[in-house]
């Protein structure tokens, strides 16, 4: 059986890091010739992990399933990234950056790992300056920052409200460069569908061509899953169209242990929920809330009027406003990490007081900072989100407050690794958002950056060389090895199973039904009695997916509808996993909320005396139950207390 | 909204397209554009036929994915939008929409509305980066850079690489593309130092896959959903001449000589 262990190295937190970096095993450079390495993803950190293989001299293979490498969805991230530069003198350091991101993801992460984190931020931005990422900068020519949620000092590093964007686009381009030179081999428009095992090793994937629907088989000495996140569970998100879990699954169910399924980050400023037609949301970076106020109307007299547009926002007067981040937390403010925003704006709208048609909006005003800074600051900090909101909702956000709700935005649950980044599959490891790894219950603002290219650039080169030293003599395995040819019938099988339906119904009309049962009981307030209700409900789920869907054309040919079928079904089953483990964790923590463990005042009630852990499903058969595992979390250091903003 | 769509539907890059007509009734104004062609396409899937096959990923206008004619404009009618930002409330209830993939010898069609520009991606492997590896770089503050500097850089940077330039040029041209990356890395000090050896080879192998020249119509910028300007393409021009004219004092600048 399979045991966790996170091989953790010895001595004090500060030092580990350093530690393990001069003592960990290494390739020799003819040696890296002759080793193979596959990295799935083209994002952040799959990007920046392919890259910097490349530059070392291993023999990467990188897949993608958009057209480009430069497509994936970490370019949409847009608020910043954190580093403990301390360049604003307020008191910053590595130790405050990892003590907030512990406490911010309500101390369910673990701590060498998390401050690992913290520790080789500083050199992401440095890296990245050079790359020429055009970072903000004030008038003397040093790099700006802003302040995110979660903490008191400014720490952020931004690029307008492209960020994510800026990052991306400079990974993209060392990727290039390693391209050119030969190091690294693209595979654009692939869905990987499944990881290749070879003597309890990880030594390939299976993808499928989506140009023309042919299934290809490649070998690697070791595999990288940079995939991302698994949001789009819940249809409607903050994901791109294509973000899937399948790759994830597809590993989970060859061995690789999932960990904290049900912590998923509900994020507080996104643009409404419109109508049925919708296909996605929209975020309005969390940045914003530096410089606007949230609130809603103190009196259900102004709600209703405004909700029949008889009154303007404008027309409420100062005292009939209820700024209710700022009463409940003063200390922090607007400035509240997002799962207590999210849930902030729930209660108050829950409460009768949204102020949108549907009831599910509040506030985001910036009618004070335009006064205070004039239109010309705004513009400049936040400029391409106003256009982005204007274009949405028709309304222009200089003149009249923004509407916003909550929105599944990130998963901080994932496959779990251990201090090497690896799977419970040795040869596999995880980086990235797919991981379980640094967030905890929750992640901080303009941290996911900071990890996707921590994992990246400065720790997969170090501890997937420790695992590849011993692999210098393993040959290359032929694709035409029983493992490869079984996995891809397999698949081939799969696949003619899915054609074969041929029921009535579209793939997104099913997966619209199952996002509002995961909405609905797995969203951002969670209960006992709910979370039993959508499990059962997902057998029949499965059974309308399995019945009555209609996937129209071939599977030999580009085929949209197959994709998003073959995608859909793992959502529906990872899905089931999420709320299981939902269930499971009867305690409140971060963006986990269980509506029956919480305090007098209605904040979070973590209980770390009985989940202090990280779980950890293992898969046991599609006809039979997950097996839970845990890993105990230790603290040391950040002494866990009750998270307080107030 | 009732509106109807002529769509040019192709089944891959060897068969003969041809338009189709399609009717969508009762379209929100408050949809996106690709929301209603999500539902004509569940329309289309309801009677059991092939779905139209368009590119589409983020959804909220920074990835570059999406593409489309409309009307005979790369990403519809409004200015500086992708077309996954384009909603239907720029159109008349009745109206007809002709729809059309880009058009550029240099972007081969793969299905229906869907393209490959991979060779966008081909400029910039052939130099559209700084030459540096991971680690040991000295700190991020050592180098100030003019405000203005990192201003015009990100300006450039703002390119999603989505190809409108191309599509809107008589020319097919890629030079507002190719500017761009030059001008963002010629602009910042980390980026001088190649900077003559890498617009020769961008521009080298842009013509080499066969995008046209500039011609000066201002097409690519009038139809850039980030609304990148011209000036870009006018500083690779000189970033372009200089490499020429003074390569060997450049070479020699760049190496403390």
């Amino acid at each position: 059986m399979t045991t966790l262990n996170s091989n953790i190295p010895q001595g004090n937190l500060a030092d580990k890091w350093t530690t393990y970096k001069s003592t960990c095993k290494l390739v020799n450079p003819s040696n890296k010739r002759k080793l193979d390495i596959i990295v799935v993803g083209t994002g952040l950190a799959g990007a920046s992990a392919a890259a910097s293989l490349g530059e070392l001299g291993y023999n990467v293979k990188a897949f993608c399933y958009q057209d480009s490498p430069r497509r994936a969805h970490s370019i949409a991230a847009q608020g910043g990234i954190n580093a403990a530069k301390n360049y604003q003198n307020d008191g910053d350091s590595v130790y405050r950056l990892f003590y907030d991101t512990i406490k911010g993801g309500d101390y369910r992460s673990r701590e060498a790992n998390v401050y690992r984190l913290a520790e080789v931020s500083n050199g992401i931005i440095d890296q990245c300056v050079a790359q020429g990422v055009p970072f903000a900068r004030d008038y003397g020519g040093l790099l700006d920052n802003r302040s995110f949620g979660g903490a008191q000092v400014s720490r952020t590093f931004y690029a307008r409200g492209q960020t994510g964007q800026q990052l991306l686009l400079g990974a993209y381009s060392t990727l290039s460069r390693q391209i050119n030179k030969g190091t690294v081999k693209l595979y654009n428009r692939r869905d990987m569908l499944d990881v290749v095992v070879v003597d309890g090793k990880a030594r390939g994937i299976i993808v499928r061509n989506l140009v023309t629907g042919e299934i290809e088989k490649h070998f690697g000495h070791a595999v990288v899953l940079a995939t991302g996140g698994y949001g789009n569970a819940y249809f409607l998100s903050t994901n791109a169209m294509g973000s899937n879990a399948t790759p994830l699954w597809r590993a989970y169910k060859k061995g690789a242990f999932f960990s904290n399924a049900c912590f998923t980050q509900i994020h507080p400023t996104c643009i409404p929920v419109h109508g049925d037609f919708q296909s996605k949301l929209t975020l309005m970076s969390e940045s914003l809330r530096n410089d606007g106020r949230i609130w809603v109307p103190k009196k259900l007299e102004d709600v209703a009027k405004l909700r029949k547009r008889d009154i303007k926002p404008s027309d409420i007067p100062e005292e009939d406003r209820d700024y209710y981040l700022e009463r409940r937390y003063p200390a922090f403010g607007n400035l509240v990490p997002r799962d207590v925003a999210s849930r902030a704006a729930k209660e108050r709208c829950d409460a009768g007081f949204g102020v949108s048609h549907s009831g599910l909006a509040v506030f985001l005003d910036f009618k004070e900072s335009i006064a205070r800074l004039g239109k010309n600051v705004i513009e400049e900090r936040y400029g391409n989100l106003f256009q982005m909101y204007e274009q949405i909702i028709n309304e222009n956000p200089y003149e009249t407050p923004m509407m916003i709700y909550p929105a599944v935005h990130y998963t901080m649950g994932g496959i779990w690794v251990d201090y090497d980044l690896m799977t419970t599959i040795p040869g596999l490891f995880a980086i990235g958002e797919c991981n379980f790894s640094d967030h905890g219950a929750n992640r901080l603002g303009a941290s996911a950056l900071m990890q996707g290219l921590a994992d990246g650039y400065f720790v997969l080169p170090y501890t997937i060389s420790n695992y590849l030293s011993s692999e210098i003599h393993t040959k290359r395995i032929p694709t035409d090895a029983p493992e490869f040819v079984q996995a891809e019938k397999s698949i081939n099988e799969q696949l003619a199973k899915l054609m074969n339906i041929k029921g009535k119904q579209s793939v997104d009309t099913i997966h619209k039904k199952f996002g509002k049962i995961m909405w609905e009981y797995c969203g951002m307030g969670r209960t006992e009695e709910g979370l039993k209700k959508g499990l059962s409900l997902v057998p029949d789920i499965k059974k309308e997916f399995w019945t009555d869907l209609f996937i129209p054309g071939e599977m030999n040919e580009f085929n949209p509808e197959l994709e998003k079928a073959s995608r859909l079904i793992d959502f529906i089953e990872l899905g089931e996993l999420m709320m299981r483990d939902a269930l499971q964790r009867r305690e409140s923590c971060g963006g986990h909320f269980r509506e029956e463990m919480q305090t007098e005042d209605g904040e979070a009630k973590r209980d770390d005396e009985n989940f202090a852990f990280v779980s950890a499903w293992e898969f046991k058969g599609d006809d039979n139950e997950p097996q839970l595992h845990k890993e105990q979390l230790n603290f040391e250091v950040a002494k866990p207390s009750q998270r307080s903003y107030k | 909204m009732d509106l109807t769509l002529k769509i040019w539907r192709q089944k891959n890059s060897s068969s003969k397209g041809k338009f189709e007509t399609y009717k969508v009734n009762d379209v929100s104004p408050d949809s996106s554009f690709f929301e209603m062609l999500d539902t004509l396409n569940q329309q289309i899937i309801e009677k059991g036929n092939d779905p139209v096959a368009f590119d589409h990923d983020c959804r909220e206008g920074i990835c570059g994915t999406c593409s489309l004619y409309i009307n005979g404009r790369p990403h519809g009618p409004k200015r500086g939008i992708t077309t996954c930002q384009l909603h239907m409330r720029s159109f008349k209830n009745g109206d007809t929409i002709v729809i059309e993939p880009w058009r550029a010898k240099p972007f081969p069609l793969v299905k229906d509305l869907i393209v490959d520009r991979s060779a966008l991606d081909l400029i910039i492997q052939a130099g559209g980066y700084v030459s540096v590896n991971t680690g040991g770089i000295p700190d991020a503050n050592a180098i100030p850079i003019p405000k203005m500097n990192a201003d015009l850089a990100m300006d450039a940077a703002s390119c999603i690489g989505c190809g409108a330039c191309v599509a809107s040029c008589a020319n097919a041209s890629a030079m507002l593309f190719v500017g761009a990356k030059v001008s963002q890395l010629a602009l910042l000090p980390q980026g001088k130092i190649e900077a003559a050896n890498r617009v020769q080879k961008m521009v080298a192998e842009m013509d080499h896959l066969g995008f046209g020249n500039c011609s000066n119509t201002y097409a690519c910028e009038a139809e850039c959903p980030k609304e990148i300007k011209v000036t870009n393409i006018a500083r690779m021009n000189r970033q372009f001449m200089k490499a020429k004219v003074c390569a060997e004092k450049h070479e020699a600048a760049s190496f403390g000589g």
